[in-house]
């Protein structure tokens, strides 16, 4: 790479993220979107460890950690700061799904119902992955975790993903959007539209996670994909609490996605579980109806 | 020039005088006086400051902590739960080596519920790397808000600092305060100097998690910031008090001990009792002192050393209790003292907002005389039948 090519990589090589992480790569596109202007908050979680070893760092922007809880209430204290000192730096508060949709979701509701100007971005792996895979209010239906984990009586996590997208755009933001890592256009675009917005933004970002889920890493790519394809992930955007735009698929059948993961693995082994595979896909048909995301082919 | 103030208006206005340039705040009794006195001055433009309305003490202490970080002067007041709901950041604070102030209107912490004083909240984040200042009235509440900025600021030190205030005492109390002007304000704290900050020409890392080989030496740091302290913050206070003669030199503050028997040793508004029942049992020809601890942390070990020296008898009033021990000051000074033959007792006294008057100081003085401490005092027997 040359000198001036590498002085554009803010988040850098070198950090500790398993091979075909997709949080990795949501960080590099991230920046690559938001560029050197940016000051990150990071909670508690994989993205901080594996990118902050003592006494090295993989970021070649200005960031900090708190805790695990609090980036978004770090952020509202950056962003008056910045406010009072006439500077024009962007914050974007990086968080994974459990210090979002879970622990940290008092500070994000207070940080967006006060209107500082931040994006919020979720990087959303599906569980609690920096402890060891447990479940959080972002884990799917079904989807074995350790702490929701396929048994006798058991058929994995029991309840649904929670809408935290709706959540956020109630509070009045006026740009929420999900993206994916295996779009990486549209996934920058999106954050380039979040940082320039004034206000509190939201992105969730589809993250595929091999050593959680349960895929070779090199399928990374291939299952965020499959997520869109069967309907069980939406890409859509929010303005001011209306979904403007939707990628639209022709939708595979949810078993595509769930057979290549073995989080899912129980429905199908040692028996077929199509009383719940029809749930999951009833998921994925709502989501369909509710975001009108069928192409619909010709005959 | 004197003028008649609560006490948490007195702080809340030297807090102004201070020019944080960030605040933030959450309402809990009895501090919510200062925060609304704060936004007060912000909404007529008085101050210059970002006024952020958080939705809890976790989240305040943190906004805390980010604006610290991006290059602000910060401030936030709590008590009591919203201490405890701010132990994390707290910790965190302290680590990161942000110079936060914020002041503390002691209460007691529940269960039993309890919106009254004692000292148990600041006492509990004893550990937690913060600096910790008491003071005895509201001129020293309002005070020791200058002084701890420069402390904490000080670049020999970066702690974040608890000024310490007893609830309803001091913090709903009338006395008269000396304000400073501000000009005198700005001629002894100067605008924030960050030693790091956030800053996208200058990018670094802030808050790295540190392996077995490196957390070591990060907590040493600190406790050699803290011992630094020890000189700082009487060369702070030496030099307030040489700019506006009231002098806050010394990390204690000695009265009538140089020829006592007995010492009582406490922090905060009690001082000002106790002081009042010494002269009573100094004119009935008694020999006893106070000795007051104005910081707790760090503690003023050889202070403390050198005022009991003389003494015979040391009678600890202490405002909290480390449950299933004993009350935190009378632990410090115990070792202090250790080796020497001093009698340390141990009073635990006037928990959750229970009234103490001249008369309970002289039967603690008797008790300590009697040998007999290591108690909680004046508790009413009928109740715990």
């Amino acid at each position: 790479m040359k000198g001036d090519e590498a002085a554009c990589v803010l988040f850098d090589a070198g950090h500790r993220a398993c091979g075909g992480c997709a949080a990795a790569m949501a960080a590099r596109f991230i920046l690559e979107a938001a560029g050197k202007d940016t000051i990150i908050v990071s909670s508690t979680g994989c993205m901080e460890v594996f990118s902050t070893p003592y006494p090295e760092t993989a970021w070649n922007v200005p960031w900090i950690h708190s805790l695990f809880e609090n980036n978004s209430a770090v952020a509202s204290g950056i962003v008056a700061s910045l406010k009072k000192q006439g500077r024009k730096e962007k914050v974007i508060a990086l968080g994974g799904d459990g210090a979002t949709f879970d622990i940290g979701i008092l500070c994000i509701s207070g940080a967006f119902e006060r209107g500082h100007d931040f994006t919020y971005i979720c990087y959303d792996n599906e569980a609690y992955m920096n402890t060891g895979i447990q479940r959080s209010g972002a884990t799917p239906y079904d989807a074995s975790t350790t702490t929701s984990p396929a048994g006798k009586c058991s058929y994995g996590n029991p309840r649904p993903k929670k809408d935290l997208p709706a959540i956020l755009a109630a509070h009045g933001a006026p740009y929420v959007a999900t993206a994916s890592i295996a779009y990486p256009p549209d996934l920058k675009k999106k954050v380039e539209k979040a940082v320039n917005t004034p206000g509190p933004c939201y992105i969730q970002i589809h993250a595929p996670c091999c050593t959680g889920w349960g895929f070779e890493s090199e399928k990374t790519i291939t299952i965020g994909k499959l997520a869109i394809e069967t309907g069980l992930w939406v890409n859509y955007e929010m303005e001011e609490g209306k979904v403007t735009r939707v990628k639209k698929v022709v939708r595979k059948p949810v078993e595509a996605y769930l057979t290549e993961q073995k989080r899912f693995r129980h429905l199908f082994k040692p028996k077929r579980n199509d009383a719940e595979i029809a749930k999951i896909q009833a998921i994925a048909d709502r989501n369909a109806e509710k975001f009108g995301i069928d192409i619909k082919l010709k005959a | 020039m004197l003028e008649i103030m609560e006490g948490s208006h007195a702080v809340a206005k030297s807090v102004g005088l201070c020019r944080p340039g960030v605040i933030a705040a959450y309402p809990i009794t009895p501090q919510t006086h200062i925060v609304e006195a704060l936004a007060d001055m912000v909404a007529d433009c008085s101050i210059d400051a970002e006024y952020i309305t958080v939705e809890s003490e976790f989240s305040a202490l943190s906004a805390c902590l980010g604006a610290s970080a991006a290059g602000s002067r910060v401030y936030s007041a709590t008590t009591s739960q919203g201490l405890a709901l701010m132990f994390e950041v707290c910790f965190n604070c302290a680590g990161m080596r942000f110079p936060v102030v914020m002041s503390i209107v002691n209460r007691a912490m529940g269960a039993p519920l309890s919106i009254w004083n004692d000292q148990q909240d600041s006492i509990s984040l004893r550990d937690s790397g913060w600096l910790q200042l008491y003071a005895e009235d509201n001129q020293e509440a309002a005070d020791l808000h200058y002084i701890a900025y420069r402390v904490a600021e000080d670049h020999r030190v970066l702690l974040p600092a608890f000024v310490c205030f007893d609830g309803f005492i001091l913090s709903h109390t009338y006395e008269p305060v000396d304000m400073l002007t501000r000009k005198q304000a700005e001629s002894y704290l100067p605008p924030f100097k960050p030693y790091h900050r956030l800053d996208a020409a200058d990018p670094i890392s802030f808050g790295l998690f540190a392996a077995p080989d490196y957390y070591m030496e990060f907590r040493y740091a600190i406790d050699q910031a803290m011992k630094q302290a020890r000189s700082i913050i009487p060369e702070a206070g030496t030099e307030f008090s040489e700019m506006f003669g009231r002098d806050y030199s010394g990390l204690t503050e000695a009265y009538r001990i140089d020829d006592a028997d007995c010492a009582i040793v406490a922090m905060g508004s009690i001082c000002g009792t106790v002081k009042d029942a010494i002269d009573e049992m100094r004119n009935a020809g008694k020999k006893v002192g106070l000795l007051k601890l104005r910081a707790f942390r760090p503690f003023p070990e050889k202070e403390v050393q050198k005022a009991l020296a003389g003494v015979s008898t040391v009678a600890v009033l202490d405002k909290n209790i480390s449950l299933g021990s004993k009350g935190a000051v009378a632990l410090e000074i115990r070792d202090a003292l250790y080796g020497s033959q001093i009698t340390v007792l141990d009073y635990i006294i006037a928990l959750g907002g229970r009234d103490v008057r001249k008369k309970d100081i002289a039967t603690v003085v008797a008790s300590a005389e009697a040998g007999v401490g290591d108690l909680f005092y004046g508790l009413r027997e009928e109740v715990l039948k």
